[in-house]
């Protein structure tokens, strides 16, 4: 099976200017290879919308850019540094210039969402003064600052995927993977996330993955912007040319890269298995 | 695992926040079954063994008898039964739901060991609490005793309690106290060995918690008959 190839602005720049690379991973368990030389780069500031049936290996992938899963064979490399050649203490300082939204949102239950949120903040030792206005400030990007002190368990689904994508944020990291962010949630709500992924795009460049089996959260990214001047969503690629907003597809299939391409090339293509997604 | 758990403490970060509250979850949350099950254990080994001793004129020795066999045995080996029980199922089922909910994964990515966050506070904290509910229960069990020697051996308080003290040599103590030490090792290493294994979501959260209760249980018994053949073998050299 070939690789549909891209003609992607991106294919232009090099690897080691990539946020995110990998190169020939393998991964497999009991059953056998998942991933099968799953090989792509995601550039400074762009989204790479992951797509793929259920099992085809989207969150691996995920993990795998996190250093939460070790690759039998291959390479990942992430914000220039070599992840499998780390030893576990020093994943875990490099994971918290990372977020990750966990497809669920995996929040402590035992802990309110300003815990929740500031945990990472506290592992790192950070005084109370700064914690504070950092928890405040992120629970207010995501239009959920009067939950402060409620558990979870009170909050609904779209509620704690927000605060999820604030725990993420909390760090100001570069790079934010999301796990299907979007899955089993209503219309509306998915689209309060995928409006919040935008402003968190469009207004501080962050890199993004995103693994998701909506076609339409990847279009919908790739469609409109976030305008910080005006703090509204506008159809169109962003004016801003100093940080244009790239979003990519990849589809996985088999464990391997089977499309790679932007959203028009996604259109045009008539090959069946990719049709599929499109209908 | 195991010995990750103990080389945790020597290193930082350190989570003593979480080890109290693990100690009050463990030591505190265990206290009302301790007591009520080492008061009856007490009162029910002198109603054993006082109608033998009644055969031979010997009741007086009712005291020695309990206060030994709680010191050495059933102090240790019915606490750690029953914080078995109680905790590393507890344990077990609280970590296999984290890690089903994709709560220790989220800890990992945001930078945390989870053994240092998890394992670690709950082993110490266990291994902390455990010889003070043992020593608890022992004394809970004696005051058992001595209740029903009184009522129904018609025995002196003064002279079981006595004879209870006099008995007892440190040695006794010690093998009571590292028994104690052991068994809080097996069952919190158990119960966070089987949590964080968990296979098959809440599924596989049950079934760890069943196996937590199970391998602790069995392991403690099996780890008496050892720690009580060294002692003895210990009491001879010595």
């Amino acid at each position: 099976m070939d690789s549909l190839s891209s003609s992607s602005v991106t294919a232009l720049r090099s690897d080691s200017e990539a946020a995110i690379h990998f190169s020939d991973v393998w991964l497999g368990f009991d059953e056998g290879p998942i991933l099968r030389g799953l090989s792509f780069s995601a550039q400074p500031g762009e989204t790479l919308v992951l797509l793929g049936e259920t099992g085809s290996g989207k969150t691996l992938t995920l993990k795998l850019a996190t250093g939460l899963l070790r690759p039998d064979r291959g390479a990942v490399h992430v914000l220039g540094q070599d992840l499998f050649s780390k030893s576990e203490e020093e994943l875990l300082r490099f994971r918290r210039q990372v977020g990750f939204v966990f497809q669920e949102g995996a929040l402590f239950d035992s802990l309110t969402v300003g815990e929740n949120v500031a945990y990472c903040l506290e592992e790192a030792g950070a005084s109370e003064e700064e914690i504070t206005p950092r928890v405040q400030e992120v629970l207010r990007f995501v239009e959920l600052e009067h939950t402060l002190d409620q558990l979870p368990s009170e909050l609904s689904g779209g509620m704690r995927r927000r605060v999820a994508i604030a725990r993420a944020l909390i760090t100001r990291p570069p790079i934010v993977l999301y796990d299907s962010a979007t899955a089993g949630l209503d219309p509306i709500t998915s689209q309060a996330i995928i409006i919040l992924i935008l402003r968190l795009r469009d207004a501080y460049g962050v890199t993004s993955l995103m693994a998701t089996q909506r076609l339409q959260d990847g279009f919908a990214l790739a469609n409109f912007h976030f305008d910080p001047k005006t703090r509204t969503v506008r159809r169109g690629a962003s004016a801003d040319s100093a940080r244009p907003a790239i979003t990519r597809f990849l589809v996985l299939r088999e464990g391997r890269v089977y499309f790679e391409g932007g959203p028009e090339e996604l259109l045009k293509v008539s090959d069946p298995y990719l049709q599929r997604f499109l209908i | 695992m195991s010995a990750q758990s103990i080389s945790n403490l020597f290193t930082r970060p350190r989570y003593g926040q979480d080890t109290l509250q693990q100690m009050d979850d463990i030591g505190v949350g265990s206290l009302p079954i301790v007591l009520l099950s080492g008061f009856f254990i007490g009162a029910v080994m002198v109603l054993q063994t006082g109608t033998q001793f009644e055969r031979f004129g010997q009741v007086s020795l009712t005291g020695d008898i309990v206060s030994l066999a709680l010191v050495r045995e059933l102090g240790p080996t019915i606490t750690g039964l029953l914080v078995a029980g109680r905790c590393a199922s507890g344990i077990a089922s609280e970590l296999g739901s984290m890690l089903v909910t994709e709560q220790v994964d989220a800890m990992r990515a945001m930078g945390t060991d989870p053994s240092r966050k998890l394992v670690s506070p709950r082993v110490f904290a266990t291994l902390l609490v455990m010889p003070l509910l043992t020593a608890i229960s022992v004394f809970i069990g004696l005051i058992g005793g001595m209740v029903a020697s009184v009522f129904s051996l018609r025995l002196s308080a003064t002279t079981f309690w006595q004879r209870a003290i006099a008995i007892l040599e440190f040695s006794d103590l010690m093998q009571g106290f590292s028994k104690s030490i052991v068994f809080a090792f097996i069952l919190s290493t158990v119960g966070c060995y089987q949590g964080l294994n968990v296979r098959g979501g809440t599924q596989g959260v049950g079934r760890a918690t069943t196996q937590a209760v199970v391998v602790s249980s069995v392991m403690i018994i099996v780890a008496d008959t050892f720690l009580t053949r060294l002692a003895l073998y210990l009491a001879d050299k010595l």
